[in-house]
């Protein structure tokens, strides 16, 4: 092996390593280093200056490798890979010492904090010692996507990939799509019908030659990688053919059995068979099977008898099929967070008392009363409602921690639409704050408060209970500093937005990360906002942050352009980082190919042979042969000890 | 001396999670002890109880792993095959008479910045009272 002539440079970045890294000492000591042919400090090394300055030191000094101490690798190594291409080195002989996120930042004392910078970047000037030049792997691309989720993030983005010209497969678990907006009646600022802005996008994704649209749908697994997904989607029987059904109704006429209705958060009830809304796309009923008497003609078969148009087929069978997608978008959505954790506030169980969506079902024509405010309990007009912000949002001690965002804006909406049904009614919002930044959103909420008569009180509220057929709200006015006391008909808590389940759920399917509220992780907080650390798996709607609807449409967009842009590549660049075996040293023991988590271990002829294609470069492998005859590229065994090596050295 | 006894950690994290969320604690200017220096690796996987012994071998006081919770790792399983290795590694270097104080191993997920912290912070305070390593600590000649 010839001597590498590696160039340190050490990023000052401004003083965010400076202040508490003696940049020059690390400088000095890297041009200690047998191999090290050259170092710079620069005050700011990812600038266009010091790119150029790499550039041309590397040129100057015959540099054959490169070792950048600045931020995490996951801001710059491509830039400076890219960079060390230009100077016509190999991008793969390039490597970041992180002494920033992993050092300035979090030590103050300069001594040690030097110290510990000075071993990161020995470490990784010893590693670059034997790295290799790499190619990168091209791999094909295929020319389709997945939206997971039909809520308008998910819809918004299965259009945008499909005017393209892209195919898209739009997989939504409920019966219907639409989401979350399907339950809303008017939207802010503008008040403006939620089911007319997005009835005509649901029609427009089910009508669409590109997008292949699969409702009662889940995604069970996912494989494979950027470009090259498969995934399994298991789709559940609805025992109703939607292209015979005429969704005539006479079904739920005769159905015996009735259940809450989840689609009406339970504020009505649905029978077995049932379509979630008139609305809804596909347009068709759906029977179902847990609520059902039995699916067999000899316990009931009413809604099979009747039906005319010989739609139902109680035989019809779950499907599971595999589509190869190159790119996924995840647009899940949110659930609110669960009243059960508010005793103090009734935990759900005190009548009158409703969540925000549940309002919304209220005031909605096609909801639960025809768009006519009446209280669950007696069907009456309710002639004072309490609205409660904030509800288990930024409550670190015993609740959610964030701000929900959009609360502010739909209780300023609920209280003007409660106004507009009953002018004479009196509606009181008690509020922390009013958070009302965007468009139009400041002048909405001083619309609500002054031309709208309604009574904003700062402050929380601590109890609720039933009292004299009312419900009684114990709290706080903290402007005036006396305690309030209200014997409301309604009250309607704007509850906090967390992820929903199947977010959850999804989030460990496709193995992408969440933040510690359980939201879905996106790459980089400004410069990454619609990418998962995933490379291919892109985010939109509430399912990553509460976001309001232009949010979540914006976002939608811009993760339909991020698949778009992926997927008009012929062909992707892969990471050439795989696993290598010497067969000089393999004995042909098998331990690799068991410990393969990716199938891609083989033996031939008494050998271990990678599969290029399927190695993901993990290493496991190479943890497992106890001869040392199984490597990742430019992570070898030898590579670790000799980064130990440095790392231990005084 | 008055000055207090400095523990030197290796502290071997995942890519994908360990890593990440030490670059959070970073972000969110959480501070901890500088006596762990990282060595990212792909996968907590790919760490052969071999380097665990090289480590001490070569002067460490400490061992630190750090990987993605179980059933979120990036290559499928390879903080399962982690778990097993370092079992037996911790098993090993029992059986040797080191301390069992100083191999650990922690899950710490990219959004963990904070639980980061604290498992190194707690791990220099445990090392603290032991001492130097010495039982497989390579003796230099000078």
């Amino acid at each position: 092996m010839t001597k590498k002539r590696t160039g340190v440079f050490v990023c000052h970045c401004g003083t965010n390593i400076a202040a508490t890294v003696d940049v020059a000492k690390v400088a000095h000591e890297m041009a200690g280093e047998d191999t090290v042919a050259f170092t710079q400090e620069y005050v700011y090394m990812c600038s266009e200056p010091g790119q150029e300055s790499v550039v041309q030191a590397i040129k100057d000094n015959k540099l054959d490798s490169v070792v950048v101490t600045c931020c995490s690798p996951n801001l710059h190594e491509k830039t400076f890979r890219d960079n060390a291409q230009r100077a016509g080195i190999n991008n793969f002989t390039c490597e970041i010492a992180n002494i920033r996120e992993q050092c300035s930042w979090v030590h103050k004392d300069k001594n040690k904090g030097t110290e510990k910078a000075i071993k990161i970047s020995r470490s990784v000037v010893r590693r670059v010692n034997r790295n290799k030049p790499m190619e990168a792997i091209a791999v094909p691309v295929t020319r389709r996507a997945m939206v997971i989720g039909g809520g308008i993030a998910g819809i918004q983005a299965a259009l945008d990939i499909a005017n393209a010209g892209v195919e898209v497969i739009l997989v939504e678990k409920q019966a219907t799509i639409g989401g979350r907006m399907l339950q809303l009646s008017e939207t802010f600022p503008t008040l403006d019908c939620s089911q007319c802005v997005l009835s005509p996008k649901m029609v427009e994704v089910k009508r669409h030659p590109k997008v292949k649209l699969m409702t009662y749908s889940e995604v069970q697994e996912v494989t494979g990688s950027v470009g090259n997904f498969q995934v399994k989607v298991h789709k559940k029987p609805t025992f109703v053919d939607p292209d015979k059904c005429k969704i005539c109704d006479d079904c739920t006429v005769v159905c015996p059995v009735v259940v809450p209705n989840e689609y009406e958060l339970n504020l009505t009830s649905r029978r077995a068979i049932y379509i979630p809304y008139a609305q809804s796309i596909p347009a068709s009923y759906t029977l179902d099977e847990e609520a059902c008497l039995g699916l067999n003609p000899i316990v009931c078969g009413k809604c099979k008898d009747v039906c005319e148009a010989d739609a139902i087929n109680y035989d019809m069978l779950p499907e599971t099929v595999t589509e190869d997608v190159g790119a996924i978008v995840v647009a899940t959505g949110f659930d609110l967070y669960d009243q059960e954790n508010m005793p103090e506030l009734g935990g759900g169980k005190i009548e009158d008392v409703l969540d925000g969506l549940q309002f919304e079902r209220l005031c909605s024509a096609s909801g639960a009363t025809q768009g006519h405010i009446l209280r669950p309990s007696d069907h009456k007009e309710p002639k004072n409602v309490v609205f409660i912000q904030c509800v288990g949002s930024r409550d670190p001690a015993k609740h959610c921690a964030y701000c929900s965002k959009i609360c502010c804006m739909y209780t300023a909406k609920h209280a003007q639409l409660y106004k507009h049904h009953v002018p004479d009614g009196r509606a009181y919002v008690f509020y922390i704050d009013i958070r009302s930044g965007g468009k139009g959103y400041e002048e909405f909420v001083q619309r609500t408060m002054e031309d709208n008569d309604t009574l904003y009180l700062r402050g929380r509220v601590s109890r609720l209970y039933r009292h004299n057929g009312k419900v009684r709200v114990l709290g706080t006015d903290t402007l005036s500093g006396q305690n309030v006391e209200i014997d409301a008909d309604m009250v309607v808590l704007a509850l906090a937005m967390v992820p929903s389940k199947g977010t959850t759920e999804i989030a460990q399917v496709l193995k992408i990360g969440r933040d510690k509220d359980g939201f879905l992780a996106e790459a980089h907080p400004k410069l990454k906002p619609v990418e998962s650390v995933t490379a291919g798996i892109y985010l939109a709607g509430a399912a990553q942050a509460p976001k309001d609807i232009p949010e979540t449409v914006a976002q939608a967009g811009a993760a339909a352009a991020k698949v778009i842009a992926l997927l008009s590549q012929a062909t992707l660049s892969r990471s050439p980082l795989i696993a290598k075996v010497r067969p000089s040293h393999c004995t042909g023991c098998g331990m690799c190919v068991d410990a393969c988590p990716f199938i891609a271990i083989r033996l031939e002829n008494g050998k271990a042979v990678v599969n290029e294609a399927l190695c993901e470069g993990c290493g496991s492998c190479s943890a497992t042969c106890l001869r040392a005859a199984i490597d990742v590229k430019n992570v070898t065994q030898l590579q670790i000890h000799e980064m130990i090596e440095a790392c231990l050295a005084v | 001396m008055s000055e207090q006894y400095e523990p030197k950690i290796v502290a071997f994290l995942c890519k994908w999670c360990s890593s990440a969320g030490s670059d959070l604690a970073g972000v969110s200017r959480i501070q901890y002890p500088a006596n762990a220096t990282p060595i990212t690796v792909p996968c907590t996987g790919a760490i052969s109880p071999m380097y665990i012994l090289s480590a001490f071998n070569k002067g460490a006081d400490g061992v630190l792993v750090s990987g993605c919770h179980i059933g979120d790792c990036h290559y499928i399983e390879g903080n399962y095959l982690a778990r097993r290795k370092m079992h037996l590694t911790m098993e090993l270097l029992k059986f040797i008479g080191v301390e069992p104080d100083r191999f650990r191993m922690s899950w710490v997920s990219a959004a963990e910045g904070a639980k980061f912290a604290q498992v190194v912070t707690d791990f220099v305070n445990d090392l603290q009272p032991l001492g130097p390593q010495d039982k497989l600590k390579k003796a230099v000649s000078t």
